[in-house]
């Protein structure tokens, strides 16, 4: 019985998730809708980094090269064909077939640890210096000019599939891109169900005993960090839709770094946490930024700091934990999957 | 002819200050294995602690290398005390800890001085070969390398505290079983390696623009050098700093600035995936 009642509560859930974004364009403003996009857009950037962190123990200090070359490959391809239809695939397809080609190369040669954090550090630097270097007429694929570092600007947004001519508006873009992150939540969730999250999850546990058991570590590891390009490069089209605008700070480090930080203050190895993490910093850093006082970058290392030290599990695992404790006989009620549960996310990587 | 004098003073400068700015790093991350992700701030802090007391009147040759270790050296052992010794044999928590660390230390930094900072002139002027001008610092620096290195081989090989400090590193157990108290070496050697790192910003002060940001710059530098040469402090360290810093330098002179950084970034990828160890581990096994 307590299956069904799971079921029924998660179903109840995702409905209720569906009618709050259908019914928030009508009840705020035009401005904190904009603001909620963009936290949509980077909860699945967070999203992203949050699987192939928290369940495939894959620590990318780089997940922005990904967002980034979404968000270039959809620019450009949206420029080009003026439709954003086909720009929205090949945002998904580039960064992925980029980290199929980076992830054969890390995880085929059996680098682990510090020397992927390394690895994927460099490559971020180095997409950047290389986009912050095109600028001037000689650098530009079929009609769109790179820009260099002043970035591309008035890029087409969204339009309806196949229907050029009709551009979204802000509140269809808002349930394009809330849209896009609870698919993407829910797909995920389906796939750590699946056995084949099973065996990912295997994976970052304990490597040797699942190659033991007949799987390839490598491969799955790499297909991990595959589908996490990707899903950050659709995160980089969404982000590029928001603006209109892309330039080379969507290569950044401090993304880089804030990515983490959400992931840390939500929760490690759980997929809501992130998100929480993510509009919770992102709402943080843009109230800072419209006053004087405080510095961004103080309080979010201040952030960083006090929850690795005092909160290492994040927000939603400790809040769960807090939950459990007060209603006993509820273990499996309030536990999602339990894969979700996983104890001390850290140690596999760390090994 | 000059230009190639010229080139070869390049690669000098920049086998150096890469040498420099990635010592501290490789005494932290060869001793302890943390990763100190806030090397870059350390750096810019050593900087700041020079700049700041040359234009407060205090002489540059003292500011720089006094002031700047000393400083750094404290902010160092404070920072172990409060952060640090809870993340030990915790490689990623060090590495988000020390993350977050960095952009706290350039936040308090920013609030304090703001985005802009006044530098100071590089001291003892320059001299011409041919048609080309180049300065006597760059050879300074490449003598403060030297002189570096002949002092960490000295204390690592010769000294007391050298041999503790070995010990620990090899066997952190065996050696608290004879009596060495492990938390101190630890202690003194992070200090140690944040006075090294502060020495670094104070010297490249006169020559590199100073923010509060300056340290993102060096930092990807430092760790993908240190990764490079492997566990070994010294040899790993020298030899990796040779090898990308000349790599740098050659193709910044026959391409562009920005490719000759593109270039030794994707060196060190490749040297990671052929020498997972680390040039040390390969080739320097079991020196210092």
């Amino acid at each position: 019985m307590p299956r069904h009642y799971r079921l029924a509560a998660q179903t109840v859930a995702v409905l209720m998730a569906i009618v709050a974004i259908a019914l928030v364009p009508g009840v705020i403003e035009l401005f904190a809708l904009m603001q909620l996009t963009l936290f949509a857009a980077m909860a699945v950037l967070a999203l992203s980094l949050a699987f192939i962190w928290g369940f495939g123990g894959i620590l990318s200090f780089g997940q922005t090269a990904f967002f980034g070359l979404g968000g270039y490959a959809y620019a450009v391809a949206a420029i080009n064909f003026q439709d954003s239809t086909p720009a929205i695939l090949l945002a998904i397809v580039i960064p992925a077939l980029f980290a199929a080609i980076l992830g054969y190369f890390i995880f085929f040669g059996r680098i682990s640890d510090v020397y992927l954090g390394v690895i994927t550090l460099t490559v971020t630097l180095i997409l950047f210096n290389s986009v912050n270097s095109t600028s001037g007429d000689a650098y530009k694929i079929g009609t769109a000019l790179l820009g260099g570092f002043n970035g591309m600007p008035s890029v087409p947004t969204f339009n309806m599939p196949f229907d050029p001519s009709t551009v979204l508006s802000p509140e269809q873009s808002w349930w394009t891109t809330a849209g896009v992150l609870l698919a993407v939540f829910l797909m995920l969730r389906l796939l750590l169900a699946l056995p084949a999250g099973r065996i990912i999850v295997a994976v970052r546990e304990n490597e040797v005993r699942a190659s033991l058991l007949g799987y390839d570590p490598r491969l799955v590891k790499c297909l991990t960090f595959i589908l996490g390009g990707a899903i950050a490069g659709l995160a980089g089209a969404l982000y590029v839709n928001w603006g209109a605008f892309v330039s080379p700070t969507i290569f950044s480090l401090s993304l880089s770094a804030e990515i983490i930080i959400w992931i840390t203050v939500g929760g490690l190895g759980t997929l809501l946490g992130p998100i929480i993490g993510c509009v919770v910093i992102e709402y943080i850093v843009a109230y800072i930024g419209s006053q004087q006082l405080l510095n961004a970058n103080l309080v979010l290392g201040a952030v960083l700091v006090i929850f690795v030290l005092l909160l290492p599990k994040g927000l939603v695992p400790t809040a769960r934990d807090l939950v459990m404790r007060l209603i006993p006989d509820s273990k499996p009620k309030t536990n999602g999957p339990s894969v979700q549960s996983a104890a001390a996310p850290h140690a596999a990587g760390a090994e | 002819m000059a230009i190639y004098v010229i080139l070869a003073l390049d690669v000098l400068n920049g086998i150096s200050s890469l040498f420099l700015l990635c010592l501290g790093l490789a005494i932290i991350f060869g001793m302890m294995k943390i990763i100190n992700l806030a090397h870059g701030e350390f750096i810019m802090l050593g900087a700041y602690a020079t700049v700041i007391s040359a234009n407060a009147g205090v002489n540059i040759w003292i500011a720089m290398l006094v002031v700047a270790p000393v400083f750094v050296g404290i902010v160092g052992l404070v920072i172990e005390r409060c952060l640090i010794r809870f993340l030990y044999g915790r490689l990623v928590d060090s590495m988000l800890a020390t993350w977050g660390l960095s952009l706290l230390i350039i936040g308090i930094i920013t609030t304090i001085y703001g985005n802009t900072q006044q530098g100071v002139p590089t001291p003892l002027g320059g001299f011409s070969i041919g048609s080309y001008q180049s300065s006597y610092y760059t050879l300074f620096l490449a003598l403060m390398a030297a002189v570096m290195m002949a002092i960490v081989y000295g204390v690592m090989r010769f000294t007391r505290f050298g041999l503790v400090a070995r010990a620990t590193m090899q066997n952190p157990a065996m050696a608290a079983t004879l009596g060495v108290n492990p938390a101190r070496v630890y202690m003194s050697t992070f200090a140690l390696g944040a006075a090294v790192t502060g020495l670094a910003g104070g010297l490249l002060a006169p020559v590199s623009g100073i923010t509060p940001g300056m340290g993102g710059a060096y930092v990807a530098k430092a760790f993908m050098t240190v990764v490079g040469g492997g566990a070994a402090i010294l040899s790993g360290t020298m030899s990796a700093a040779s090898l990308f810093g000349s790599v740098n330098q050659v193709a910044a002179y026959f391409t562009t600035p920005v490719y000759g950084e593109v270039i030794v970034f994707t060196t060190a990828i490749v040297l990671i995936r052929l020498l997972p160890q680390g040039i040390s581990g390969r080739f320097f096994k079991g020196n210092l």
